[in-house]
């Protein structure tokens, strides 16, 4: 029965991340798929929503601004609009030049968004990072909050409180989870109408033959600017997401842009990059991937280690896990040549319609 | 407290000289030779390599090693001073095929088959190239930081005393400039060079006009590796360190050089190079104790108690200040790269915008 | 008749949907032929199919005798075809000496003698053999695009457009040049706008229509044919 439970504990938080992967992914498709934006930088746009997430959400800390304990949905709402700034500002200076100028941009400005997160203790408390931040559904069981959230008169604060500590500890896990599957759902839902109305088929036209868009009277640089900056927006809300599920922010490994920036553009482009179903299938399959590796990494350098016990079994791990990246950087180079529109190929909405 | 305009010279000079402006310089010597391949390559190949900073870190790491397989770490050898702060150098020679060969690889496998696709495409396929070689290294040397050159370096007196520099300095300025006369002689003077300068002008007439543009490419390839190796070797021996993160890190500084001399202008990466080694150095210095000393000088010689003791006053409360956190370091080169995009993409030498 | 370069029944375009549908063009020894025809009637592009810049689906090239269809342009003009394109034809940054050396890339023994020649053939570019190609007026960049082309003493010239942008002036001189290298022995095939003149200088032209041909004849006999100067010289002169 535990083996169950711990293998269903284990599916679900696999859906979580594979779920806030696949906003990324979405976020990223808006960005390069349909309008051909390079972002190199999600993981600081990620962290931008996630620390505006943590600050505005956390409880009291001397350690760090903020720690209004404001609602949650208001501190994601925050999310998405600081990430959106962030990349309105970034689009705003490099999007009438060529993409790798972007790029170049974004991986800059990734940068200096860790610079600020490890530098600016006061608001952020630097590497010691942010703490005990709160977590959709589970927070409700903390007595802060159903003491005073407007339905608390229903069981009183004691049995409010003896109701959640008659629940299982994770009793909140699935429903976070289908918050997560929801929000995925949400915002596909809205991309898919956005791509297939005329604003969408302005920005395939414009990433086609962007002389011929701007001839026909678009202007490309602000629409370019709008595809960016909802893209930034989504990254924002996946931002919010990962805060919650990981829970500790600091800026350094939590924002590795090994896993937040790479992986991202690998299940996005194995997806098939342009398709929405795509990005989300690359994001869940790639994360799941990832994720068995990880279990492989440890289960194999253990055997080996077993086997040879002059053999350090953490740094067989380690090594393990970076060729696990180098086959992250690999599998990119291999489908860019071989399988160029990945998985589910975009398609052109110019054909849905007719 | 404060001494007279002499001594503030003396002890400015000393200090700025020696601390502030001399490594600043060599900073920007290291910078310099990495932008020179990160701008042919933009001009000549019109993509922005990703991956040339992990090149210079292999380099580094393939220097060690040729050091390490002959015993070239000079504690053990009777050799001068000088001799023994060059043997990395010598180390790099092979280390330069070495680098080359490699270089050429990537391009063969990995560049050269998506020459016909849209440049953005081979953006992400040296992104995906940074992260493959960034973890090659530490599989093949593991991930811990290593020691380069043993021992602590001295600075050693010249022209009286007056300044100060380390051997590692000496090599890497004398170095920088015999490297740089050499490429501009060969960019200059030779076939291959004005033809690599051809192709970069306008790659669709070198072809109509004859011109082997697959030579000129393995030229520049060349060429990069040279000057990869240089620039790896060089901030190697000046952190006396190895570090798998040392190629990244220096990536956002020389693209910045690289957009500000103007892409595909290879005397304008030399200045930018140097301009943003010495942005990122001299931001360090105290220079509000200059303004307090200063005003205080003015103060004293106008005969104004109350503008001599504030300006005391400032240098009080600024001694030994940072004007800026080094900590932000990183970020002055993105201030600068992020300038010159909006006011001036072509860079200080009218180089291309694309 | 022995021509020096030869087209024959070329059908292609670049990779997608054809642009030529069957093209016969020649140029003989020491001709000047020119090529007119509207906008999108394929003239360009067949000069870039000698070069190997095309998709051939049918038809061959042949230069001298000697099948090329598809040879790489390197190659192409490695065997002695020369190109001016019509716009972007000099390396701005580089001298004017360096681009005539660049035009040398595929025969570079004498190479030096040739560029003397060049600037016997053109004195106005001898003074400025230093100066960025970039720098010089447009007339003066044809100029240089032409000598750089001549570097490789090719076997026949190929200009896209040579007069475009030039003021009615250099125009003029233009035409006179090219007449003064086919009269040093180089075939030329050129493609051009301004028919009239055109036609005044050429030995023969050819007129295309929707990548086909429509006429061919001697200059003269183009220039005054009734339907060619209503297609292209009268609605030139209406305009």
């Amino acid at each position: 029965m535990d083996l169950v439970l711990g293998w269903s504990l284990y599916l679900n938080s696999l859906l979580i991340m594979g779920g806030i992967y696949a906003l990324l992914a979405l976020g990223l498709n808006v960005q390069w798929g349909f309008t051909g934006l390079f972002n190199a930088g999600i993981a600081g746009f990620a962290a931008v929503g996630a620390y505006t997430y943590a600050i505005l959400t956390t409880f009291a800390s001397d350690a760090h601004l903020g720690g209004w304990e404001l609602p949650i949905w208001l501190g994601m709402v925050a999310a998405m609009v600081a990430s959106g700034l962030v990349s309105l500002l970034i689009g705003a200076i490099c999007i009438r030049l060529r993409a790798d100028y972007l790029a170049i941009a974004t991986i800059g400005i990734a940068e200096i968004i860790k610079l600020i997160l490890k530098n600016e203790g006061k608001i952020t408390n630097g590497p010691q990072g942010i703490q005990a931040i709160p977590r959709g559904w589970e927070h409700v069981a903390q007595a802060e909050v159903h003491g005073r959230a407007p339905w608390s008169w229903l069981l009183g604060p004691d049995g409010w409180q003896g109701l959640f500590d008659s629940l299982p500890n994770w009793w909140f896990q699935p429903i976070f989870m289908a918050t997560v599957l929801a929000a995925v759902a949400l915002v596909y839902v809205l991309l898919e109408r956005a791509r297939l109305s005329p604003w969408g088929r302005v920005m395939t036209a414009i990433r086609e033959n962007e002389a011929a868009a701007r001839a026909a009277g678009k202007n490309v640089t602000r629409l370019r600017l709008e595809a960016f900056v909802v893209g930034g927006v989504i990254i924002g809300l996946a931002g919010a997401f990962f805060a919650q599920q990981i829970r500790f922010l600091e800026p350094t490994n939590a924002f590795d842009p090994t896993k937040l920036t790479f992986l991202v553009w690998v299940m996005l482009i194995a997806g098939g990059s342009g398709n929405n179903r795509g990005a989300i299938l690359g994001g869940m399959l790639v994360w799941a991937l990832w994720s068995a590796s990880e279990i492989v990494i440890r289960a194999g350098s253990e055997a080996v280690g077993g086997l040879f016990p002059d053999i350090s079994v953490a740094e067989l791990a380690t090594k393990a896990s970076f060729l696990r990246m180098f086959l992250i950087g690999l599998m990119l180079q291999v489908i860019l040549q071989r399988f160029p529109s990945g998985i589910l190929p975009e398609q052109r909405p110019a054909r849905a319609k007719t | 407290m404060i001494d007279t305009p002499i001594t503030i010279w003396a002890s400015f000079g000393e200090f700025f000289v020696n601390r502030y402006l001399i490594s600043g310089l060599v900073l920007g010597c290291i910078y310099a030779l990495g932008a020179i391949g990160i701008t042919l390559t933009f001009g000549i190949l019109r993509f922005a390599n990703f991956a040339h900073g992990e090149v210079m870190m292999l380099a580094a790491y393939l220097t060690f090693s040729v050091m390490v397989l002959f015993g070239m770490t000079g504690t053990q050898m009777d050799l001068p001073r000088l001799a023994v702060a060059a043997l990395p150098l010598v180390a790099a020679i092979p280390a330069v095929l070495l680098t080359t060969g490699v270089m050429l690889g990537v391009d063969r496998y990995f560049y050269k088959p998506l020459r016909t696709r849209p440049t953005i495409v081979v953006v992400m396929a040296s992104f995906g190239m940074m992260l493959m070689i960034r973890a090659l290294v530490p599989i093949i040397w593991g991930p811990n930081q290593q020691s380069f050159v043993p021992g602590i370096s001295r600075a050693q007196d010249y022209f009286g005393g007056a300044i100060k520099l380390h051997d590692k300095q000496v090599l890497i300025l004398i170095g920088t400039v015999l490297i740089v006369a050499g490429f501009s002689y060969f960019l200059r003077y030779t076939r291959t060079g004005k033809a690599m300068r051809a192709v970069s002008d306008s790659p669709e007439l070198a072809r109509v006009t004859g011109i082997d543009v697959e030579r000129v490419i393995t030229a520049t390839w060349i060429i990069g590796a040279f000057c990869a190796v240089a620039a790896g070797v060089f901030l190697a021996m000046n952190t006396q360190q190895l570090e798998v993160t040392m190629g990244f890190r220096m990536l956002l500084p020389m693209f910045a050089a690289a957009i500000l001399g103007g892409i595909g202008r290879p005397v304008g990466a030399i200045v930018g190079g140097l301009i943003i080694g010495l942005a990122e150095e001299l931001i360090a210095y105290p220079w509000m104790e200059v303004v307090g000393q200063v005003f205080w000088w003015l103060g004293n010689a106008a005969a104004s108690p109350a503008l001599a003791s504030w300006g005391e006053a400032v240098f009080e409360a600024n001694l030994g200040q940072p004007l800026i956190s080094p900590g932000y370091k990183a970020g002055v080169a993105f201030a600068i790269m992020v300038f010159m995009l909006i006011v001036r993409p072509a860079g200080l030498f009218k180089g291309k915008v694309f | 008749m022995s021509a020096v370069l030869e087209l024959r029944g070329l059908q292609g375009g670049y990779g997608g949907a054809d642009i030529l549908h069957g093209i016969d063009l020649s140029v003989g020894a020491d001709e000047i032929v020119v090529v007119i025809g509207p906008n999108g009637a394929g003239k360009s592009t067949a000069m870039k199919a000698v070069l190997g810049l095309l998709t051939i689906r049918a038809g061959a090239v042949l230069l001298a005798g000697q099948d090329i269809t598809g040879t790489p342009p390197d190659q192409v003009i490695g065997k002695g075809v020369s190109y001016v394109p019509q716009t972007g034809n000099v390396f701005v940054s580089l001298s004017v000496e360096e681009n005539l050396e660049m035009g040398a890339w595929t025969r570079p023994a004498g190479a030096r003698a040739r560029i003397d020649e060049m600037y016997a053939l053109f004195p106005d570019l001898a003074a400025k053999r230093r100066q960025a190609a970039g720098a010089l007026s447009g007339g003066q960049r044809q100029m240089v695009a032409m000598a750089k082309a001549l570097m490789v003493d090719p076997q026949v010239l190929l200009l896209d457009e040579p007069t475009a942008g030039l003021s009615p002036k250099y125009r003029g001189e233009l035409f006179q040049t090219v007449r003064d290298i086919n009269a040093s022995g180089v075939p030329i095939l050129m493609v051009e706008q301004n028919a009239k003149q055109a036609l005044g200088v050429a030995d023969r032209g050819y007129v295309l229509e929707g990548g086909r041909n429509r006429h061919e004849g001697t200059g003269a006999d183009l220039a005054a044919d009734r339907e060619v100067a209503r297609m292209f010289l009268g609605a030139r002169a209406d305009a």
